[in-house]
């Protein structure tokens, strides 16, 4: 029952989509029916023309050719039809198509960041393509085949019953049992599939581990074991395929054989009221003609309706999930007289701020921290202690939960996020590159710069150097993963964007484990030139930039544990003065 | 493709008697307008009961025979082609692993993976549907034609020209639509890489404030997709009318000329009906031999992507015999060695000479892209030198059996892998038949003892796909214990130490020392701490060797390992 209300709101949804388009779909809707008419008709139309072919010397010529030209007339108008036909329906699910993308992809645009980053990028992708290329799919054959089906089988009957009424119903009841026949089969051999798909999973599963990591079973000449492990399922394999895939290709000689059987009778009972077995009956040559085509016409949309229900409830399934996408909760909006902050000069307040992101473990339980500008803040503590939460907060990629933040001492939730955004400069450790070329991603805050602003940027972040000796300079194309560049690269990259800007605040993360010490100190060197008079955040990794900040967060398991200077922090003999001493040991 | 077909060689039966049985299935088909014309004529013409029966029931029994046919064909297509595709999926996962690093780098592991699993199960599908339905549908529209043929020839001829229009007709809406179809596709990627854009780069589109300048690009890209799909759905959208109106043009043609020839007595009703039924059979046939082709092209097209992954060569030409090596000086031996990789610009080594005794610890330090791991690489022979020569206990690598070679190598990759199965299960990659003592005493050694202490089921505790359930320190220690089983000659460490802690870095560095049978040892790292007390420190830059010594030495005379000092050391701790 649930499943029902649940596939009858996803329908409601989908019409409302379509309610756009409702001129289109009423002609597309008039044109099926025309075009299935006037299909069922040509039949007749021949069936006459034959009836008027008797014998020798028995042949109504006129007759035949007038009926022959209005066969010509009917079949013109006909593919006319079904052409427009065929392409308003293309028309209109491409349409529904891009509509439902469109807002999709707004909706990614204003998601919270909570959502985001909780959910598999991948899983959201497949939704906004695969999902609504599914769907599309099964709207068009919904449009097509399920329509102009049920169509098809009203005409026929009518048609039909015109005719002979026996023999529709011969028609009529053996017609179905096709649709049993591959209903049991279907049910019979989904075990067999299910067997199948496992088994796929399994090989699948151990191709990805040896073929994945063929050079590690190469370097321990594994490949005998891995190739008898392959072996054992490749066979198991070999068994249960033969059995799905023979036994559901029973249904197309099952059902064929009961069209067969149909034919057979219409044949049969045809004939014998045509040599008058009864009474009243007009039957003819030519209208067992049309009875044998119709036999055929009416069996079609039972052998294919089932495919197009699976195909129709799978396209449902996906459009379930992209609309609960679409429907998600999206990010609190601007205030409507949010603040648009000019340029800051560097005053954060930080007051009572609560914040966690799952409401059973808190993380930052009560953060009190004023910064005046020009100040750096460095926040320290071992990786997972939740350092990039306060970044989180900072940009407003989170909201606080209770408490406050403030900005020249405006609350940042009064401020446009463009605005505030726009005051700080971020460069994190995640270097993510659009692909493009690299102009593009330098200036991405400032599309207009110069191109001598663009190179001093660069020079002034050490890339430009890399930057020249690329085959394209400038105009090089990256990939999204950065391609051929290096993660030091990339970060280089990042900070150029950022120093083209020159925003009045900065966060940074610093440098990896990932980059070598020596490009690590060209980076420190370009942080430093970034940070002179800005306030900055920096989650810091080196003493050297630890110790000159003028306030050290120490971060542990999410919460704030000390908050001072160096030296005020050393002589605490606290956290901060282990952690300090033990990587000066080393 | 056609190299592949020596998989089906086991099942040259079945693929000749599919075919055959369907075929004979199409004619039995082929038949039916011919009784059908015999009740017409025979029965009604003559008001014949017992004729008529007699011929329905002959109706029926040509689909009891049809389908058995056809269910016999089917069950041969299905040996046929699930066979045929274990047998080339067996032969391609051997293959793999008979690929050197270089060709599995060039072809890479996702694409390999692809090959071997959505790839087969394409081909699979294609060479069934090739053996069941290729030659049915040509079968039967020539067939219908011959038949129309022996009903009669003078009106037969409207087949002549009606198949060709027809055939002109499908194809060229197939050929028309399918670089379309690629093309759709593209454009579909293009809007799948917006999104996900847009998803992973969402932090950097959100400071700086590209929502706006990203949904414009969207839009964009969406519009080009629609209008492209649109174009192609007008063109596809051709094919039924187009060959709905010929096929009827070619009835309206029949029926005249029956007209004709049945007034002259050259033809009886039941003879135009037939005709017409052939006429009909052929529309559907075509239709379907044209969806096949789409089908079996596809098939095809993974099929040469098999067959090109199966057509790479390992470019490790090896040795049969094991060398015989007397007591040699040095246990490896770098002579001007130089290693440019496939495809690359620049050599990523450039004359590394160096030697190094049985028994010494060698550190091997340089920034990332110097060419560390490149180095150590060469001595499992991995990568082949493209000049100079690596030297194992005298004897050139070229020259040893891979499977010699290796075993005298234990090697820890950078990437800590495991793999499903027990913890037993994956130390025996090193030694088939390793004690549980050896492998304690290994994993001990590399510090992970307490892991398996830990563990209630013991060396039987099992590791998910990937080591999932392990964290990457304890990943790290395993995979050092694996190499360990293996109580190799020459140990590498290649940077495996990065996840561990200061103290248990430490304490595996002294355990490696005192290891029974002394092996030499190769540690890579990033970090001086890990190798500063080595018995010889190898300083790469940029692939080539800029000093060698030991730590003491080379903080004097090398400015590249003073600068790696130093950005670790003094600067923070002055």
């Amino acid at each position: 029952m649930k499943k029902e209300k649940s596939q009858i709101d996803t329908l409601r949804k989908v019409l409302k989509y379509i309610k756009e388009y409702r001129t289109l779909l009423t002609i597309s809707i008039v044109l099926a029916a025309s075009t299935v008419a006037l299909t069922l008709y040509v039949p007749i139309l021949i069936g006459n023309a034959i009836d008027c072919i008797i014998g020798p010397d028995n042949v109504n010529f006129k007759a035949v050719a007038q009926i022959l030209v209005r066969i010509a007339f009917t079949v013109g108008i006909t593919a006319i039809f079904e052409w427009l036909m065929y392409t308003i329906n293309n028309n209109i699910t491409y349409q529904v198509v891009r509509d439902i993308r469109k807002k999709a992809f707004r909706k990614i645009e204003i998601l919270p960041l909570s959502y985001i980053d909780a959910h598999s990028h991948g899983e959201i992708v497949s939704r906004i393509i695969a999902d609504v290329d599914q769907f599309a799919e099964g709207l068009l054959i919904g449009f097509t085949q399920l329509f102009t089906g049920i169509v098809t089988i009203i005409g026929t009957l009518i048609f039909m019953l015109t005719i002979n009424v026996k023999i529709t119903f011969i028609v009529v009841i053996l017609t179905p049992l096709s649709l049993f026949v591959a209903n049991f089969i279907a049910k019979r051999t989904y075990s067999m599939f299910k067997l199948q798909s496992e088994t796929r999973g399994e090989q699948t599963s151990l191709i990805e581990e040896m073929i994945g990591n063929a050079k590690v079973v190469q370097a321990f000449s594994y490949q005998e074991e891995a190739l008898k492990k392959f072996d054992e399922i490749n066979e198991r394999l070999e068994k249960c395929s033969l059995r799905a895939v023979f036994f559901s290709s029973l249904t197309n000689p099952l059902t064929r054989f009961i069209n067969s059987l149909v034919y057979a009778s219409v044949a049969l009972a045809g004939a014998i009221a045509i040599i008058g077995g009864d009474v009243g009956s007009t039957m003819t040559v030519g209208g067992l003609s049309i009875f044998l085509s119709y036999a055929n016409q009416y069996a079609k949309p039972f052998n294919e309706i089932s495919g197009v229900i699976t195909e129709m409830q799978n396209a449902f399934a996906c459009a379930a999930r992209v609309f609960e996408l679409i429907e998600e909760q999206p990010q609190i909006p601007d205030a409507e007289n949010a603040i648009v902050l000019e340029k800051a000069s560097g005053n954060i307040l930080f007051e009572n701020v609560a914040f966690s992101y799952v409401s059973e473990r808190p993380l930052i339980r009560n953060l009190n921290l004023k910064v005046k500008p020009g100040q750096r803040v460095a926040i320290v503590g071992p990786t997972g202690s939740g350092k990039t939460t306060v970044i989180n907060l900072l940009m407003r990629f989170y909201d606080v939960n209770s408490g406050s933040i403030e900005v020249e001492g405006i609350d940042i939730r009064n401020i446009t996020r463009n605005s505030l955004r726009e005051n700080y400069g971020m460069v994190l450790q995640d270097t993510w590159m659009k692909s493009g070329t690299i102009r593009e991603n330098i200036t991405m805050g400032k599309p207009e710069a110069s191109e001598e602003e663009i190179i001093a940027a660069a020079k002034a972040a050490h890339a430009h150097s890399f930057i020249k000796r690329l085959e394209n300079g400038y105009d090089t194309v990256i990939s999204e993963e950065g391609g051929t560049l290096s993660q030091g690269q990339k970060q280089l990259l990042s900070i150029a964007r950022v120093m083209l800007c020159l925003p009045p605040m900065l966060i940074l993360d610093e440098a990896t484990s990932s980059i070598d010490t020596r490009t690590e100190i060209k980076i420190q060197e370009a942080f430093a030139r970034l940070m002179q008079g800005r306030t900055s955040f920096i989650v810091a990794h080196r003493l050297s930039t630890i110790r000159e900040a003028d306030i050290i967060l120490v971060m542990k398991d999410g919460d704030i544990i000390e908050q001072g200077t160096h030296d005020e922090l050393l002589s605490l003999k606290g956290f901060y003065a282990n952690l300090y001493n033990s990587q000066f040991v080393q | 493709m056609k190299k592949l077909l020596v998989y089906l060689k086991d099942y040259i039966k079945e693929s000749i008697l599919g075919p055959l049985f369907k075929l004979l299935e199409a004619s039995f088909e082929l038949l039916v307008p011919i009784v059908i014309k015999s009740i017409v004529d025979i029965g009604i013409g003559q008001a014949d009961k017992g004729y008529i029966v007699k011929m329905c029931l002959l109706l029926v029994l040509l689909g009891v025979v049809g389908m058995v046919c056809s269910v016999t064909a089917q069950y041969f297509a299905a040996k046929a082609s699930v066979g045929f595709v274990t047998k080339l999926r067996r032969a391609l996962f051997k293959h793999i692993g008979q690929l050197s690093y270089t060709e599995i780098d060039t072809l890479g592991t996702s694409s390999m993976i692809t090959r071997m699993t959505s790839d087969m199960n394409q081909v699979q599908t294609g060479m069934n549907l090739t053996l069941r339905l290729l030659l049915r549908s040509p079968f039967i529209v020539f067939g219908a034609m011959i038949m129309a043929f022996t009903v009669d020839a003078n009106a037969a001829l409207t087949f002549v020209v009606a198949i060709p229009a027809l055939s002109v007709v499908v194809f060229t809406i197939m050929l028309l639509s399918i670089p379309l179809y690629k093309k759709v596709q593209h454009r579909l990627d293009r809007v799948l890489n917006s999104t996900r854009e847009n998803l992973t780069g969402v932090r950097v589109i959100r400071a700086f404030r590209l929502e706006e300048k990203e949904i414009t690009e969207f839009d964009r890209r969406n519009e080009e997709l629609t209008a492209t799909q649109k174009f192609v759905g007008r063109i596809s959208a051709l094919m039924n009318p187009l060959t709905y109106v010929i096929i009827n043009l070619a009835i309206i043609w029949l029926i005249h000329i029956g007209a004709i020839r049945v007034s002259a007595g050259l033809l009886t009703q039941g003879a135009v009906l037939a005709l017409y039924n052939y006429m009909s059979q052929i529309l559907v046939e075509l239709i379907k031999f044209a969806n096949l082709i789409i089908s079996i092209t596809k098939a095809v097209a993974s099929g040469n992507r098999i067959s090109a992954v199966l057509d790479v060569k390992s470019s490790l030409e090896e040795k049969e015999t094991t060398p015989q090596n007397s007591q040699a000086e040095y246990a490896v031996e770098f002579r001007h060695v130089g290693l440019q990789y496939k495809n690359a610009a620049g050599e990523a080594l450039t004359n590394i000479n160096f030697s190094v005794r049985p028994g010494e610890v060698v550190g091997i330090i340089g920034g990332t892209g110097s060419g560390k791991s490149s180095l150590v690489n060469m001595i499992p022979r991995f990568y082949d030198a493209t000049s100079g020569e690596v030297i194992v206990d005298g004897t050139n690598v070229k020259d040893y059996p891979l499977i010699t070679l290796r075993d005298k190598i234990g090697i820890v990759p950078q990437k800590a892998v495991l793999f499903k199965g027990s913890i037993r299960e994956n130390m025996r990659w090193g030694n088939k038949d390793a004690t549980d003592e050896e492998i304690m005493d290994a994993i001990n050694m590399a510090q992970g003892g307490e892991i398996v202490v830990q563990k209630k089921e013991g060396l039987d505790f099992i590791i998910e796909q990937g080591g999932k359930n392990l964290s990457g320190g304890q990943r790290q220690r395993f995979t050092i214990a694996r190499a360990l089983v293996k109580k190799p000659e020459i140990l590498i460490l290649d940077d495996s130490a990065s996840a561990l802690d200061f103290a248990t870095d430490a304490a595996l560095r002294k355990a490696l020392r005192e290891m029974p049978g002394n092996p030499t040892l190769f540690i890579v790292s990033q970090r001086t701490s890990s190798i500063q007390f080595a018995d010889k420190i190898v300083v790469l830059d940029d692939g080539e060797i800029v000093g060698i010594g030991k730590h003491d030495e080379l903080l004097e005379t090398c400015e590249v390992y003073r600068e790696i000092y130093d950005s670790q050391f003094k600067k923070e701790g002055k």
